[in-house]
């Protein structure tokens, strides 16, 4: 009531300001509890900052990191570089979405290089469960197999000969 | 412990990673009993999700056990058997004071078009998801319901997103006695919309799909009319046609981006990536819906633009509804539901498969074999 009260006194000069206004003209009832908390701005008593002990990118949109984020997978290598100049750019733009999509399709290479570099060699068959890619559809499965090897069989007969 | 880990476009595996530690006030530390794999998980498994880093772990559908608590959690204790939202609400800021909490301020640094997200990319917030054995949850003073004495687990679970997600979607429907509601999609969010609608007071209640094994579940399990749109000329047609030729009084899109159906879409939508998701559903939802209807968005969708008819929007006079489902609100309604018997969400799993086989779970939802509906993932701690 208080801060209806003071919107009143700030627009009284107004000729019919809020004359036709309808509380029942709401499309976002139930979804939306509203009391227009929204109104007083970024001024509600925040929850305690979680400590900030890794590197969190945060969107242009907003002034701050949220009080919680998530910890998984910090940006790292080259797709890290990418990522820290996509979130240079708003939400609003190409220039920070297509640079992010472009990061994860690097982040997969990198992801291999480090499973390497750990002395894994990812089964990329198991990670495409092709375990029930036999079990459930196996014709596909025989058919993606036969066309696989022999593309690699003719792969490799056009190297060879190339060789010769 | 164990927990899925993300390598790239359609390869997950099953690693161990470090437990997950407090590392605010508010967390706490749920011990999993039982995950879903969401139909919006497979947008990430598709690689349709910007900002989805390879090493991390999906799952926003999970219950489990409260094994720490941080110091200032005060609405849960040690011990207790959680159901946990997908939504992650810090419940102090302007939207989650409204009851927004899918749109909560405070839970989502990367992005501020959505809240924070148990498992689903960093641009929902960069955390670790439920398909693991443990994981940490911020804000447990408010998102973390304590599960009913009596209540099924695996209705649980599925009260942490599909059934809200599907009630919302006739919710925001605005279903009036006697409509006729068209959803697109018989995954599980179109199942448990098809069968919410008649909660709301549906007269007739139609899904459009394209596998057969779906339709058939839906029109067992939501008593609902159901068609296959590759049997149909033009879905839209057919819709105009079987409703007086007016159109339906609601459309709802339960599919978003991983849309089948129009060629152009999938191409540019899903294949080259043009377009944030193929929007072929919210492009029947908006054509079939009558003039001055309502159209209701659940299906999800990138961060980028889609090709869809607003033209048809402005001049049908259509009111386009959409929100990601506000899983706190809604959970004392829809466990009154479940008590009554007027829900059955546990009807709509197909497959429990042990954590560690996620991958072959991932496959089978993702390219739709053994006539799956809804997986669920259980680690070894829970079938001790």
């Amino acid at each position: 009531m208080i801060m209806e009260n003071a919107l009143e006194e700030k627009h009284k000069d107004n000729a019919g300001w809020a004359i036709d206004a309808d509380p029942k003209n709401d499309p976002t009832y139930p979804i939306k509890n509203r009391t227009n908390e929204e109104h007083k701005g970024y001024t509600w008593e925040r929850p305690t900052q979680q400590f900030v002990d890794i590197e969190v990118l945060h969107s242009n949109e907003r002034p701050n990191i949220t009080s919680v984020f998530g910890t998984s997978t910090p940006p790292s290598g080259l797709s890290g570089i990418i990522r820290r100049q996509a979130f240079k750019y708003s939400e609003n733009h190409y220039g920070h979405w297509l640079p992010l999509i472009l990061a994860d399709r690097i982040n997969v290479v990198e992801g291999i290089v480090d499973d390497l570099k750990r002395g894994h060699i990812p089964n990329i068959f198991a990670e495409r469960g092709w375990n029930a890619e036999w079990k459930y559809n196996r014709k596909a499965a025989v058919t993606k197999i036969a066309v696989g090897v022999a593309l690699t069989a003719l792969l490799v007969f056009r190297l060879s000969k190339k060789n010769k | 412990m164990l927990a899925m880990n993300y390598r790239g476009p359609f390869r997950v595996r099953v690693d161990h990673k470090p437990y997950p530690e407090i590392m605010h006030p508010e967390d706490a530390i749920v011990r999993v009993t039982r995950s879903c794999i969401c139909g919006s998980d497979l947008h990430l498994y598709h690689g349709l999700v910007p900002d989805t880093r390879v090493g991390m772990t999906f799952g926003h559908e999970f219950i489990g056990v409260v094994e720490e608590i941080g110091s200032e959690v005060t609405k849960i204790k040690v011990g207790d058997t959680v159901m946990v939202p997908f939504n992650i609400a810090c419940g102090k800021c302007a939207f989650c004071k409204q009851e927004l909490y899918g749109n909560c301020h405070e839970s989502n640094p990367q992005a501020t078009a959505v809240g924070g997200i148990f498992g689903y990319s960093h641009t929902a917030g960069g955390y670790d998801g439920g398909q693991a054995e443990y994981v940490r949850v911020p804000y447990a003073n408010v998102g973390p319901t304590v599960i009913p004495e009596g209540m099924d687990p695996d209705d649980a679970v599925l009260l942490t997103d599909v059934v809200p997600t599907g009630y919302q979607a006739a919710e925001m429907a605005g279903i009036q006695k006697g409509d006729t509601v068209v959803i697109f999609g018989a995954g599980p969010i179109g199942i448990m919309a098809a069968k919410c609608s008649w909660l709301f007071g549906a007269g007739r209640v139609i899904v459009i799909d394209h596998l057969e094994y779906r339709l058939e579940f839906v029109r067992n399990y939501a008593n609902c009319e159901a068609y296959n749109f590759k049997s149909l000329e033009d879905p839209v047609v057919f819709i105009k046609k079987t409703t007086d030729w007016l159109g339906a009084d609601v459309c709802i899109d339960a599919v978003g981006g991983d849309a089948a159906g129009n060629t152009m879409q999938t191409i540019t939508g899903r294949k080259m990536l043009l377009q944030a998701g193929s929007a072929t559903a919210l492009h029947w939802a908006i054509n079939a819906v009558k003039k001055g209807g309502i159209v209701s968005i659940v299906g999800v969708y990138g961060p980028t633009d889609n090709l869809v008819p607003i033209g048809n929007v402005v001049n049908k006079g259509i009111t386009i509804r959409a929100n990601q489902a506000s899983v706190k609100r809604l959970l004392p309604r829809l466990i009154e539901h479940v008590q009554a018997g007027r829900l059955n969400p546990k009807g709509i799993i197909t497959h429990r498969v042990p954590l560690e086989e996620a991958a072959d779970a991932y496959h089978i939802f993702s390219a739709k074999l053994d006539n799956c509906i809804k997986p669920i993932l259980i680690p070894p701690t829970a079938r001790t």
